[in-house]
């Protein structure tokens, strides 16, 4: 008979142990998974964790790739953490990442065609205002009105999707454009295009931001009150209470902040790599951020290596895709596994594994 | 802007065929939580019932072999967070989640070669009098099978929590998992079978969606109806007769603006398009303003027999 018993307290090591395990379990059935797809699994793991970075002829193009898909990834995720340390779901940051995009843009378009040096910095102040507000929405109905965040935050991204629509094709549409959706393309507007800071290495205004955004949320968790006092909330929200939190401000503080980060994320990436708003400019990256999120354990560093790890799968399994023609689709249900399998190794984190002969009476 | 072209039986009967997948998915889903169990998978277990029930009719060429088919797949993925919730002790949240992440990409992976092709649909119904009667039998008595099957199972879910033992043994875990566990109640066991129902009628409710809703197979088709389903559920403050209204008012809703659509209403697409979510959360906020609504007293929270 197998039971579970609690540890007084968490595994240190375990802690830092399961996210390597459900990596290597998530690659033993995913690469069975490829296999019955019908390519070979060694190859499959191989081409989505190794090719990417290693090797001769498609590394020099994939290496800078993987800053651009892991900076989104780790601001977005940063935000995540620190509401879900808090215990405040906000599964929306789909929906905030493009409003603060639409924001951003249509802030500097109004400008069109300044060259201005205060174009971009504006237009990043309008991206982080539009994730804000846009998070700002279940946040004041959680607080005024006990609505459940979870729910409202998902249905804005639908919401948030319409609007998308609307703007690519009606009012951010490129007036030169020949009548075709999207917005004009930032690539052929030095003052507002977020390009590439260091040639070929992927590094734009979007990864700086995600790096410092590493560093501050590290700093304030460890260091300053107001994140002892969202680890709090989160974990005895009843102590939270007695020891004065405000569960309100804690509320609107972690749902404003994830808001505002991926409304910058959604604002770098389409004015950076995706060039121009457009219908389907976004790519997900704030669902697949809930992953990262975990799979850093909501530990900063964790989220900056978590982030890396899951652009290396966008990427690789890109590449499954063009050279063992594996279905796109088939890494979004392995990113999916990861979850899965960290979810399931965490037991282990809390508590032990014992063998007993007998139920205890 | 012509409303003379909305046909209101047309409009009566369309609205029960939108609204059945979402009653079939909330229904499941107001049985888990009634146990105690938040499960924030229907998303995924909906989306994967619609492409598993699809490729199976397609394949032996019987839709009800499909429906067959998705349940038993939704209830198979709900094994899945039965078991990491229940035996693992996972987050409750967290696990949902990944089981919508994870259902969307491997609805997209076995969905690939059907996309565009036909499924053959369920038969309506031929009933006998009622179906001849004038309006109300176009209306109301002449549907397919499984729009009377998801009416019969909210009677069902009904009498069963509000009158058998069984019933008051699921609520009672879901009320207080350590009562039940101390009145000998096996807390897991009940929470498991809950969760497997709950899938089987997330899977129904996809297959509804893509054998007879739409009929077609689309990437990432259910476009939330598993999340409005979860809201549904709220909005009903977990009692079977509610969850029937609140998924008959959205399947108003969702009927509604797609004939205004087509009427040309001077309303902004957009704005019309998004109002099934819009509202939703306006359907949230109401209920949420009314204050304590009857949630299960050990909604989400994981049960160890150690404490």
């Amino acid at each position: 008979m197998i039971r579970l018993e609690k540890r007084p307290q968490p595994s240190k090591a375990w802690t830092t142990f399961s996210p390597l395990l459900a990596v290597l379990l998530t690659m033993v059935v995913g690469g069975l998974l490829f296999g019955m797809l019908g390519a070979s699994p060694f190859e499959a793991i191989r081409t989505i964790f190794w090719d990417p970075l290693f090797h001769p002829n498609f590394a020099a193009y994939s290496r800078p790739q993987l800053l651009v898909k892991a900076g989104p990834l780790i601001l977005i995720a940063i935000g995540l953490s620190i509401g879900f340390k808090a215990g405040i779901w906000n599964i929306g940051a789909e929906g905030q990442y493009i409003m603060g995009a639409i924001c951003g843009a249509g802030a500097g378009l109004a400008f069109y065609p300044s060259e201005s040096p205060l174009i971009f910095p504006l237009m990043i102040f309008a991206g982080l205002a539009g994730g804000w507000a846009w998070a700002m929405i279940p946040a004041v109905l959680k607080t005024r009105l006990g609505t459940n965040e979870i729910l409202v935050s998902l249905m804005l991204v639908y919401v948030a999707e319409t609007i998308l629509a609307s703007a690519a094709s009606g009012f951010l549409r490129n007036p030169e454009g020949m009548g075709f959706p999207g917005s004009r393309n930032f690539k052929e507007w030095g003052a507002a295009h977020n390009g590439e800071l260091i040639a070929n290495t992927g590094m734009h205004w979007g990864v700086v931001a995600a790096l410092i955004a590493v560093i501050a949320a590290y700093v304030f968790l460890s260091r300053h009150i107001q994140g002892f006092n969202v680890r709090l909330t989160g974990e005895a929200p009843r102590a939270a209470r007695f020891a004065g939190v405000n569960p309100t401000r804690v509320v609107l503080f972690c749902l404003g902040l994830s808001g505002a980060l991926a409304g910058a994320a959604g604002m770098f990436e389409a004015t950076g790599p995706a060039g121009q708003i457009s219908i389907d400019f976004n790519a997900g990256y704030g669902f697949t951020a809930i992953i990262v999120a975990f799979l850093g354990r909501l530990n900063p560093v964790g989220i900056l290596l978590a982030g890396l790890l899951m652009a290396l799968t966008y990427i690789g399994g890109e590449l499954a895709q063009l050279m063992l023609s594996l279905p796109g689709a088939a890494i979004q249900l392995f990113q999916g596994m990861l979850l899965f399998f960290l979810l399931a190794t965490d037991v282990f984190t809390n508590y032990r594994i014992r063998l007993s002969r007998k139920e205890a009476a | 802007m012509d409303l003379s072209s909305i046909n209101p039986v047309l409009l009566v009967a369309s609205i029960m065929v939108s609204a059945t997948p979402i009653l079939l998915a909330a229904m499941g889903e107001m049985v888990v939580e009634k146990s105690g169990v938040l499960n924030l998978g229907v998303e995924g277990m909906m989306i994967t019932g619609a492409v598993v029930g699809f490729a199976v009719a397609v394949n032996t060429t019987s839709p009800m072999l499909g429906f067959v088919a998705a349940a038993i797949a939704g209830a198979a993925l709900s094994l899945a967070f039965g078991f990491l919730t229940q035996f693992l002790l996972s987050n409750q949240v967290a696990t949902g989640l990944g089981l919508t992440l994870a259902g969307l990409g491997l609805s997209a992976l076995i969905g690939k070669p059907y996309e565009g092709m036909k499924s053959p649909t369920l038969p309506k119904l031929d009933i006998p009098v009622l179906g001849d009667l004038p309006v109300v039998g176009k209306m109301v008595f002449s549907h397919d099978i499984m729009v009377y099957f998801s009416l019969a199972l909210v009677v069902a879910v009904w009498a069963f929590l509000k009158h058998t033992r069984a019933g008051l043994i699921l609520r009672a875990v879901g009320e207080s998992h350590d009562s039940a566990h101390a009145l000998g109640y096996k807390v897991v066991r009940v929470r498991l079978i809950a969760i497997l129902f709950g899938g089987a009628c997330s899977g129904l409710g996809g297959a509804y969606l893509s054998l007879v809703r739409v009929p077609q197979w689309t990437e990432g088709m259910t476009a939330g109806a598993g999340w409005i389903a979860l809201a549904i559920v709220v909005f009903a403050s977990w009692r079977a007769g509610r969850v029937l209204i609140g998924a008959y008012l959205f399947g108003g809703v969702t009927v509604l603006q797609l004939n205004l659509q087509a009427a040309g209403a001077d309303v902004p697409v957009a704005l019309l398009s998004a109002s099934p979510y819009l509202i939703t959360i306006l359907v949230l906020v109401v209920i949420s303003a009314r204050g304590n609504h009857g949630a299960p007293a050990a909604l989400g929270r994981p049960f160890h027999a150690s404490h």
